[in-house]
């Protein structure tokens, strides 16, 4: 041991540094390994560009102006998916307005108020997490159960979908509201409060306006969740034939999703050529909102 | 104007920097019997102290010494961490900040402070220095005469005159921690508590706040936490040494205030044994 | 412009509304009890509290909708013949609610989804959290996103048009009908991948760098330190991820009404089509069931079945995810 160690420090190492092999790093098994991490992702980008490209060829032909234009027929000739388009607008707008000031004020109550130790405050953080995970079909048998609570005959209402729909997003929101501002350093807030602001002050000047691109970017991304969905929906009976513009809360309505499940439940292949048709403006509509919920995020992102 | 129970005879007042006596004459604050807690844990035990009129007071010490604790106790900084509590009483112009219906906002109005790290917010210069008054609801005749004599007495004016309506981020960080001052003093304390203003900046940029204080003394009643001898030796009227004592049992560190004097009494003639050896360099 | 230099408290202009501190003068300020009354923030923190408490009243209202019609079936339908009986057929004249071909039809469905999602998220996250620079992952991570934020129905039809009737009927020839468990399942594990790359790699990141380097400085390369460092020391992460994809995949709904088929019967094989529980629901929903009815009450009691999985399921996900972030 002593000796060779002198060695060593003599300048004569006991094993050669080069040791004559491939470097570590480039042997077979670290090389395998690395091909099929890519593989992996590659897989799945792979598989969403099949996809895409698949729903394009099929719906191509059908995707003009007389699907934003004409109304559900019996015939797919003549049918278009005017109705779903403005339906989901109704549903996606009211969904916002409902669970976005709701989402926003229940995580401020969680990180700037709340006293971590109370039960109540845990018992919010846990209900959240697990709402989180719940099946959004779930939803639409509370929204459904609710709704014949009330009394309400016809449950395939705007207010009604939006209203599942707002709670399938609400922790989604929430989550990503706390993170916003968690992101926003104490300092600011220290700063604030020294001044003699009120909490809320500081809540409402400092902290929500650092952290409004992180409650747009998970808003976004929570609605465009909510604008692709339709499970929920399904349970209020969203699945009819609808042949009139939406035009209020209470109004009947049908959505994209919702016209796309129809069309490809159909026998005929016009009708899944217009699924496909009507799923292109869905996944236009979503890559859109998507793109621009990264747009903020990286554009805004403070770096402190 | 009339004289409070506070206010010192006349001829006992400390009347300009360098003539400060043994005994602080004109205390605006009082720290009687401290103790400051977080949940179970002791941070500060035992600690007695008089803030002075127009004097500056540095709190010295070995890191975890608990001076940085009490001096966000000092103005209810530390309500807003969850479990801190604080036992003993500290007056403000004889009043206890922490007595039943104190309002902890009025607290922090009135008792000023700057941080270790500049944090101006991400707004301009213009609205940093105006957002105190307006979320305090001062009356002020002319935001832009206040915000000019703000800068003006933070020494920062001439530089930023022009560009007022920029952001604050992009000062350095010597002017940003101006700035803070400038906001600071904004609201019109009474007294400005200073937590390492000076430990992010360079040496430059320190002298210029040192140079500051001094001229706020004039106004102001400062204490300053540093980690930095020479600082409290240069700067401060009176120097407060804490230490941590390790409890025998849990290991726990509780800080206590060793010495307390004139800053030329604790540098040239410390009276406790830790003192010197921290002052010397022994220790620390 | 500037008052009073000497001594800030007495200038006019700010003294009259606060009562303005004193400092030089010596004057007692103001006292500090009187506080501005400040009504309005406590409403605030009451709205604030109300919003959050949405949270629970969720749950709550969760369990009641689904406990009434479901206690309501039970007395119909004993829980023994429910759970444990092997014919589902709620619709016929001689009715059977045995629930067990709807799990066997959902066990299938989920663990072929696994299958997939498993090994190609933690492939994706070992890539990103280990290998990828800054700059890669800025381009790899809005792909998963998107495939994320693909709706469930489109991947619906997808799996119908072209994975079970172009792939597996006309170019693999396999001997299969119009709907398939395994196309469903395949497409629903794509639609996990992100779900288990994201949360894996969240916990591979939290592995402190001392951990890598001192694999590294003992000679080993990045494959043995992600496998035999990084990888472990994440470990209850990773079964966090993959317990989250098994919630995703017993609740998606459209892909299996869509893809996997509508029939009620025990799942054997792959190639076979089968009626998940989502997939009951979404197509009893379909069919107009009046309140108080037992096709009404069935729905909630299969719903019941499915919420009282994936609550255990995403219970045993929070305690993992607690696990690995106490340990760093």
């Amino acid at each position: 041991m002593m000796r060779s160690l002198q060695d060593s420090l003599a300048g004569a190492p006991t094993m050669p540094l080069k040791t004559g092999e491939a470097p570590r790093e480039r042997r077979p098994g670290p090389l395998i390994f690395l091909v099929l991490l890519w593989l992996s992702l590659l897989i799945a980008v792979v598989f969403l560009v099949t996809l895409i490209v698949n729903i394009v060829l099929e719906g191509g032909s059908r995707f003009g102006l007389a699907l934003f234009t004409e109304y559900p027929a019996s015939s797919p000739d003549r049918a278009g998916a005017r109705p779903a388009i403005l339906g989901s607008m109704w549903v996606i707008g009211t969904t916002a307005v409902l669970t976005i000031p709701v989402g926003v004020a229940a995580a401020v109550h969680l990180e700037e108020f709340a006293d971590k130790r109370h039960w109540f405050n845990r018992a919010i953080e846990l209900n959240v997490q697990n709402l989180a995970a719940v099946p959004s079909i779930v939803y639409g048998l509370l929204a459904l159960a609710f709704l014949s609570l009330l009394g309400v005959r016809d449950k395939n209402i705007v207010i009604g979908g939006a209203l599942a729909l707002s709670l399938l997003i609400l922790p989604v929101i929430i989550i990503a509201t706390r993170e916003a501002i968690r992101a926003v350093p104490s300092e600011i807030r220290d700063g604030s409060l020294a001044l003699g602001a009120t909490k809320w002050q500081t809540t409402w000047r400092q902290v929500l306006p650092a952290s409004v691109p992180g409650i747009a970017t998970g808003s976004i991304i929570a609605l465009s969740r909510a604008l692709g969905e339709a499970a929920p929906l399904l349970l209020l009976g969203a699945l009819v034939f609808v042949s009139f513009d939406p035009n209020g809360l209470l109004s009947g309505f049908t959505t994209l999703p919702i016209q796309i499940f129809n069309w490809t439940g159909r026998p005929q292949e016009g009708f899944h050529e217009l699924a496909a048709a009507a799923s292109i403006i869905l996944l236009g509509l979503l890559l859109l909102m998507n793109g621009l919920a990264i747009y903020i995020r990286n554009r805004y992102q403070k770096r402190w | 104007m009339s004289s409070s129970a506070d206010s010192a005879p006349m001829h006992l007042r400390a009347t300009q920097s360098g003539a400060v006596g043994p005994v602080v004459t004109r205390p605006v604050m009082r720290v009687e019997g401290v103790d400051v807690y977080y949940g179970d844990f002791r941070a500060v035990t035992d600690v007695n102290l008089e803030f002075g009129l127009n004097e500056i007071t540095a709190l010295i010490g070995p890191s975890g010494c608990g001076k940085s604790t009490l001096l966000r106790s000092l103005n209810r900084m530390n309500d807003l961490i969850d479990g801190a509590r604080v036992e003993g009483e500290i007056l403000f112009h004889g009043e206890n900040i922490y007595g039943k219906g104190v309002d902890p906002i009025e607290v922090r109005r009135r008792i000023g402070m700057v941080f270790q790290k500049p944090n101006p917010f991400p707004k301009s210069i213009y609205d940093n220095i105006a957002y105190g008054p307006r979320v305090t609801g001062m009356r002020v005749d002319s935001m832009d005469d206040l915000v000019e004599e703000s800068l003006t007495r933070a020494a920062l004016w001439d530089e930023v005159k022009d560009k007022l309506k920029q952001s604050a981020l992009g000062l350095s960080g010597g002017q940003q921690q101006r700035l803070c001052i400038a906001r600071a003093i904004s609201v019109r304390p009474d007294v400005i508590l200073m937590d390492e203003p000076c430990a992010s900046l360079d040496p430059i940029a320190t002298m210029r706040i040192e140079d500051l204080m001094q001229e706020l003394r004039e106004q102001y009643t400062i204490v300053i936490v540093t980690h930095n001898m020479q600082q409290a030796a240069r700067v401060a009227d009176r120097t407060a040494f804490f230490t941590a004592q390790v409890s025998e049992g849990t290991g726990a560190r509780t800080g206590v205030l060793v010495e307390y004097g004139t800053t030329a009494q604790i540098f040239e003639d410390p009276q406790d044994q830790r003192t010197e050896d921290y002052i010397s360099g022994r220790f620390g | 412009m500037l008052a009073d230099t000497t001594a800030p408290g007495t200038e006019a202009s700010t003294t009259a509304s606060t009562g303005g501190p004193t400092t030089s003068s010596g004057r007692p300020p103001r006292s500090l009890f009187a506080g501005r009354p400040r009504p309005g923030e406590a409403v605030i923190r009451l709205v604030l509290r109300l919003a959050a408490g949405v949270a629970i009243v969720t749950t709550i209202g969760i369990l009641i909708a689904l406990l009434i019609p479901a206690i309501g079936f039970f007395r119909e339908v004993p829980v023994v013949d429910f759970l444990f009986g092997d014919r589902w057929a709620p619709r016929f004249a001689d009715a059977s609610f045995g629930v067990i071909p709807l799990v066997t039809a959902t066990a299938w469905t989920t663990a072929i989804a696994l299958l997939v999602a498993v090994p190609l998220g933690l492939g994706a996250a070992i890539l990103l959290s280990e290998y990828a620079r800054p700059g890669l992952r800025k381009v790899l991570k809005p792909i998963l996103e998107v495939l994320a934020g693909v709706p469930t129905v489109v991947y619906g039809f997808f799996a119908l048009q072209f994975i079970q009737a172009t792939v597996f009927r006309e170019w693999l020839q396999l001997d299969t009908g119009a709907f398939s468990v395994l196309a469903a399942g395949l497409v629903m594990g794509i639609m996990i991948i992100p779900t288990i790359a994201s949360i894996s790699e969240d916990a591979m990141s939290a592995v402190p760098m001392s951990l890598r380097q001192g694999s590294a400085a003992l000679g080993a390369n990045r494959m043995q330190t992600s496998l035999r460092v990084v990888f472990p020391a994440a470990l209850s992460g990773v079964m966090a991820a993959v317990v989250l994809g098994i919630s995703r995949a017993v609740g998606e709904t459209m892909i299996v009404a869509i893809a996997a088929g509508n029939q009620a019967r025990i799942v054997t094989g792959p190639l076979e089509q089968g009626q998940t529980m989502t997939g009951f629901i979404a197509s009893a929903a379909l069919g107009d069931s009046r309140v108080g009815s037992l096709e009404y009450d069935t729905l909630y009691a299969v719903g019941l079945l499915l919420f009282a999985i994936t609550l255990l399921v995403n219970f045993i996900s929070i305690r993992l995810v607690r696990r690995f972030r106490q340990a760093y």
